[in-house]
């Protein structure tokens, strides 16, 4: 039975990793490319699943829902970029936080307008509910399996995409020289708003596919987006790789943590306050992890550039 | 005197008379609203310690307040059920809860300082934020002080020779420590401890060079700048006799950064300025829409795109210590 919570739990933490990695992927490429903080990139997540629950609900298909995520949310992306990102490339980070914080306070307030203050539900779609069975003995819900998969699938892909494919070299050469390669004729201003769109498709996919995991709402997209800042410094900012790895680690951590801290203290001290000190300490542990990782490597595990 | 000087001078003038207008004018209201003004003011003062003269952009503020804040409402909770904090009897009184706000605060400053300092840009921004989300996490789910629910302040500590029961006292007493820490702000600006701080923000190498080490400069900075931020945090609760885990949470952190960007960074004054006009846009556009989060996010995305310097830039020119 024990071995069995563990598959499952270690299963969880996998399913959370690589969704933060979706976020953490499209927060370091648009840092890397164009040196941008981005804090909005929680209300793109959060377009992502308003668009697929409205839209599944509308069709009655998750899946119409899920093509409509990709499309609201780099839509939104695009949108953005061009009326308001573009003009903070030159900034310091202080205007971009700042920036992106008040386009928070819009997106924020503007989806509570349009779809009011109750949450949202998305049904799991039938082809992927009910449970599969692990070897030991556990069952593990489909779903949760299918995110993992696609979440791997789109790691690969983002690999093929950045070290294979024209628009890949590009981006690449984008990293490491953005005068350069705007001198050698390549239309930059195009390429910036297709990685902004890029990496804003990617959150709102990461929000559909947990959208139907959680409730749908306003605000939900903030924890992740800070999760995902933790990633991208742990991993490394402006490094896929970086944020990959970061990703599994801090979602195998926080799941592990909050399962186990508390029943090993629960053998040192009396179970009641294990549980509540163990409850606090696991909400602490990721970003212990993080101060320790940079006490040793300040600049993250694969620090681009350098 | 300069333009800056006599605008800052008018401003904080204009913030001492408003309570004292409200309440001959019946509308004892604005009283409060005053009083958060100076509490936010006060916060962010803290603040620009670090962010205006240290260019440390911490957007982690929050949990300094958030702790000041919770020392306030342990401090008033413990003297109210006669129970010891950490093994003493303490008194519900201000200055005791400020000591153990500023002392707690300026330890968990001078750890997350010394690891966050290690690294600067946008890490330094994360890193912050990180960890004021631990001690946000550490708060809602420690169920001894309100967890989620956050903590009553029932009755407020006291302070000597003032009724802290009553608007107008609690007005003075944020309004004096306000004034106290513009002049703390103000001494470190023109001190030799300044000039070293605000020089490792325009040259870090060239203040090596000079045999000047930036790291201990910016640590000391960076604790300063929370302990008064904790102070505001006090204030804050006992303003609203309730501690809630939100003054934790990191849309504070953003509120007060955009507090001195509103204002004017690394001004004295810049904090007094763009509290008064955030708390006034709060309370204008929160009469007129429910939806004021809204247009405040578009205001402020138009003072960042269009109006940089602040509102203190706008009307006394360009700051002449750059």
């Amino acid at each position: 039975m024990q071995t069995a919570l563990i598959i499952e739990q270690l299963l969880n933490g996998l399913q959370f990793g690589v969704m933060l990695f979706l976020m953490a992927a499209g927060l370091t490429l648009i840092f890397g490319v164009m040196g941008l903080i981005n804090l909005a990139h929680g209300s793109l997540y959060m377009i992502g699943a308003f668009a697929c629950a409205s839209v599944a609900a509308w069709t009655g298909s998750f899946w119409l829902g899920l093509a409509a995520s990709l499309i609201a949310a780099a839509a939104a992306g695009a949108i953005v970029e061009v009326t308001v990102i573009r003009r903070l490339y030159e900034r310091d980070h202080l205007d971009q936080v700042l920036a992106t914080f008040a386009l928070i306070l819009i997106f924020s307030e503007g989806t509570r307008w349009l779809f009011g203050s109750f949450p949202l539900y998305l049904d799991i779609p039938p082809q992927l509910s009910g449970a599969v069975q692990l070897p030991g003995g556990a069952s593990y819900p489909l779903y949760r399996l299918a995110i993992i998969v696609v979440g791997l699938a789109v790691a690969g892909g983002l690999y093929l995409l950045i070290s294979r494919t024209r628009l890949g070299m590009r981006i690449r050469a984008g990293e490491s020289d953005r005068e350069m390669i705007g001198a050698l004729g390549v239309d930059i201003r195009t390429l910036y708003t297709v990685v902004f769109a890029l990496g804003a498709a990617l959150a709102g996919l990461a929000g559909a596919m947990v959208g139907a995991l959680q409730s749908v709402q306003v605000g939900m997209g903030e924890p992740v987006l800070i999760l995902a800042f933790v990633v991208i410094v742990i991993g490394g900012i402006g490094s896929i790789r970086g944020a990959f790895i970061g990703a599994l680690l801090v979602g195998v951590v926080d799941t592990m943590g909050r399962i186990l801290l508390p029943q090993v203290l629960a053998t040192i001290i009396e179970p009641a306050q294990a549980a509540s000190i163990g409850a606090a300490l696991a909400s602490m542990l990721i970003y212990i992890v993080m101060a320790l990782i940079l006490a040793v490597k300040p600049r993250g595990l694969f620090a681009a550039g350098n | 005197m300069n333009r800056e000087t006599i605008i800052s001078a008018i401003l904080l003038l204009a913030l001492f008379a408003l309570p004292f207008i409200a309440q001959s004018t019946g509308n004892p209201f604005y009283v409060t609203l005053a009083t958060r003004m100076a509490i936010l003011a006060l916060a962010s003062v803290g603040l620009n310690i670090a962010l205006g003269l240290g260019g440390l952009v911490s957007f982690g503020h929050a949990a300094f307040f958030g702790i000041g804040g919770y020392a306030a409402g342990i401090v008033a909770s413990h003297a109210m059920n006669d129970e010891p904090v950490l093994g003493m009897m303490l008194p519900g009184s201000m200055p005791v809860a400020w000591l153990l706000a500023a002392i707690a605060s300026g330890l968990v400053a001078l750890v997350t300082g010394a690891i966050s300092l290690r690294t600067s840009g946008v890490y330094f921004i994360m890193i912050t934020l990180a960890f004021a989300q631990m001690v946000y996490y550490f708060a809602i789910s420690w169920p001894a002080y309100g967890g989620e629910d956050g903590l009553s302040v029932a009755l407020r500590n006291s302070f000597p020779g003032a009724n802290t029961a009553r608007p107008l006292d609690l007005f003075l007493i944020s309004f004096g420590v306000l004034l106290a820490a513009l002049f703390v702000f103000w001494r470190i600006r023109v001190s030799r401890f300044g000039a070293a701080l605000q020089a490792s923000r325009q040259n870090e190498v060239r203040v090596a060079a000079v045999g000047i080490e930036p790291f201990p400069i910016r640590l000391v900075a960076f604790v300063i700048s929370a302990m008064i931020t904790a102070v505001a945090g006090a204030l804050f609760a006992e303003l609203n006799r309730f501690v809630s885990p939100s003054m934790l949470a990191w849309p504070m952190s953003g509120e007060l950064i955009v507090l001195i960007i509103l204002g004017g960074t690394a001004r004295l004054a810049g904090p007094v300025a763009g509290a008064m006009l955030f708390v006034m846009l709060e309370y204008w556009l929160g009469g007129l829409t429910e939806r004021w989060q809204f247009f405040l996010g578009l205001i402020l995305l138009g003072v960042v795109l269009f109006a940089r310097g602040g509102i203190l830039g706008l009307a006394a020119g360009k700051a002449r210590h750059d």
